[in-house]
């Protein structure tokens, strides 16, 4: 491997000092608008209207973070967001394991294995859509409850398959074992099974996470009350009118509005609902590939 | 009979598992798709189901509306070249990145350029909403080359490639990360045997690297097929504005607009229920073709 690819050459070193400049353009490309919002976030207001910042605050003021963990509707809607993350991914998981078991064995050992597997895979191609979902979420009583963000996801398929994958790679003498010691379905897979399945559970349980922290449209439609709404649905609503946010703020308006503005305020709160992603976003660099890896091994 | 009855002694416990999963997809997946019959009736919510029966009258209506037509073909458009920008960058950028022989400088490359990936478009169109502005950093800069401002956001014609760019510089560094797995499993010796044969670093990607990902690149495009309908709800439904609905609007924010906002079940249904179909057709299609041309399977 090394004798082929150390080889030097005029044109290469050429290459190499382009590509990596180019790269590196390129990342940066991807970073930069997360710096320049971090910049505005701790700029005052006057700066930030003058376009005097670009990576570093002018001005340096913590005003906007101030704002946001007293006066306006952010604390409420993190915590929303927090106990639906929670919830979430309880009852994903439960539902993952207890669906994926019976899934992976074959259909000797489980009658109708297959007929079960095409009435959850069917759901990725054929839905009722937007509005026939709306209307039952509504009419079964889930509106303004959180039960409305959580149970029409309640088991994503794909992760369901991950699951069963990963089950099927495991070698079989371990269920074997335990079953000649007694042990019955139950015991199997919460006892024996459960402690081996932590990879795939680390996996799934990461897509829960993201998907249940990013999302902001179930939080929209299904909240009707917006002091229920959920982090994202509420940094939405302030996307599109932080103007009205600001109005409506309570404490030392006067004071607030010195040093902050729309951009200022609006880049503080999307800022802090960034960072439990960039918190978790290692782990989930590191078990994405092999969930991509696990989810296309055939069965 | 009572075979069966026998078999079902035996692997209750697996039943019962399956049980809740069983459930929870009949209510929330199922149940929905008796709710499209409101797409042939002219729906009162007090009515409910009883409303009563149009016919084809809804599809009409829809269809006969002129901004119907471009609807579509804005999703097409915009959907059409995310999914052809969507393979070509990560494919170059993965040959790119594979030429890197720093293993730190590699990984520090992926992981900041797949980092926009796990964040909500909430948050992405926040950004880019100050980011883009006229009075943002991206018009400063280019003010400074004399160009613009330019009203990525503002204006009918710049806003819909404002969306592809978007969604493209968004996601990827995660089609990256899926192309460069393949690369790394490519068989060493075939590089030793070119370059005994004289092939040089170009020759080299042009014959053995490409080739060897070949399988990989047309898995992706195919499965991709099945997102054409879906130009990206979240990401348009944040950034758009009624000066901009000429060319952004695409199907879904049509729906939601439609059916939700204004109301209207009826005609909002009959949409979807459109756009469904065509969806199912074309998700169905394209797993056939993967398993046909790339022995990819779900299952």
């Amino acid at each position: 491997m090394d004798v082929v690819l150390n080889y030097r050459s005029p044109s290469r070193t050429v290459f190499v000092v382009f590509n990596t400049i180019f790269l590196s353009l390129t990342a940066a490309v991807c970073i930069i608008p997360f710096i320049h919002l971090l910049a505005i976030s701790f700029s005052g207001s006057s700066a930030v209207a003058a376009g005097r910042v670009v990576f570093w605050p002018v001005e340096f003021t913590t005003v906007s973070y101030e704002f946001a963990f007293r006066g306006g509707k952010f604390l409420p809607a993190l915590w929303v967001s927090i106990w639906r993350v929670l919830l979430g991914v309880i009852v994903n998981l439960a539902l993952i394991v207890i669906t994926a078991y019976p899934l992976s064995k074959n259909k000797d050992k489980v009658f109708g294995r297959n007929i079960y597997m095409m009435y959850f895979v069917v759901t990725i191609i054929i839905n009722g859509g937007l509005i026939p979902t709306y209307i039952l979420v509504t009419k079964i009583g889930l509106l303004n409850s959180i039960w409305a963000l959580v149970l029409p996801g309640a088991l994503p398929i794909f992760s369901m398959i991950i699951m069963m994958n990963f089950m099927r790679g495991l070698p079989e003498e371990i269920e074997q074992a335990a079953m000649i010691d007694g042990a019955g379905v139950f015991a199997t897979l919460f006892r024996v099974m459960l402690p081996l399945l932590t990879p795939a559970l680390a996996t799934v349980g990461l897509f829960s996470v993201v998907s249940h922290w990013n999302d902001w449209f179930s939080g929209l439609i299904y909240m009707q009350d917006s002091k229920k709404y959920p982090l994202q649905t509420y940094l939405h609503t302030l996307i599109i009118d932080f103007e009205e946010v600001i109005r409506l703020a309570q404490g030392d308006t006067a004071k607030i509005l010195a040093y902050m503005n729309v951009r200022t305020g609006r880049a503080a709160q999307l800022f802090l609902a960034t960072i439990p992603v960039l918190i978790v976003y290692p782990f989930i660099q590191k078990y994405f590939t092999t969930g991509l890896v696990l989810g296309s091994v055939k069965g | 009979m009572r075979s069966l009855l026998i078999t079902l002694r035996k692997q209750w416990p697996f039943h019962i598992l399956l049980i809740p999963a069983v459930v929870v997809i009949f209510i929330f997946n199922y149940i929905p798709l008796y709710g499209l019959v409101i797409a042939f009736q002219r729906y009162n919510p007090s009515m409910g189901f009883q409303s009563p029966w149009v016919g084809l009258d809804n599809f009409v209506r829809v269809f006969s509306q002129p901004n119907f037509v471009q609807t579509i073909w804005n999703t097409l458009f915009i959907a059409g070249f995310q999914i052809i920008g969507g393979i070509i960058v990560p494919v170059v950028f993965s040959l790119l990145l594979n030429e890197v022989r720093k293993a730190l400088a590699k990984r520090v490359f992926q992981t900041v350029i797949y980092m926009p990936y796990f964040l909500s478009w909430v948050i992405l169109a926040g950004v880019m909403i100050d980011i883009l502005s006229r009075e943002g950093i991206m018009n400063t800069f280019l003010s400074s080359f004399n160009i613009g401002p330019i009203p990525f956001l503002g204006d009918p014609h710049t806003f819909r490639w404002t969306m592809i760019v978007s969604e493209i510089w968004k996601s990827f560094g995660f089609g990256t990360v899926i192309f460069l797995a393949a690369l790394t499993s490519i068989d060493p010796s075939l590089y030793e045997s070119a370059v005994v044969d004289g092939a040089k670093r170009w020759k080299q990607t042009w014959y053995i690297t490409i080739p060897s990902i070949m399988p990989i690149i047309v898995l992706m495009s195919i499965l991709s097929l099945g997102n054409i309908l879906n130009a990206g709800f979240d990401q348009i439904y944040n950034l758009y504005s009624p000066i901009v609905y000429s060319t952004g609007d695409i199907i879904d924010t049509y729906v939601y607009r439609l059916g939700i906002q204004q109301a209207q079940y009826s005609v909002g249904t009959a949409v979807g229920m459109f756009k469904a179909l065509i969806a199912a057709f074309m998700i169905s299609m394209s797993y056939y073709l993967a398993d046909k041309l790339a022995g990819y399977r779900v299952l």
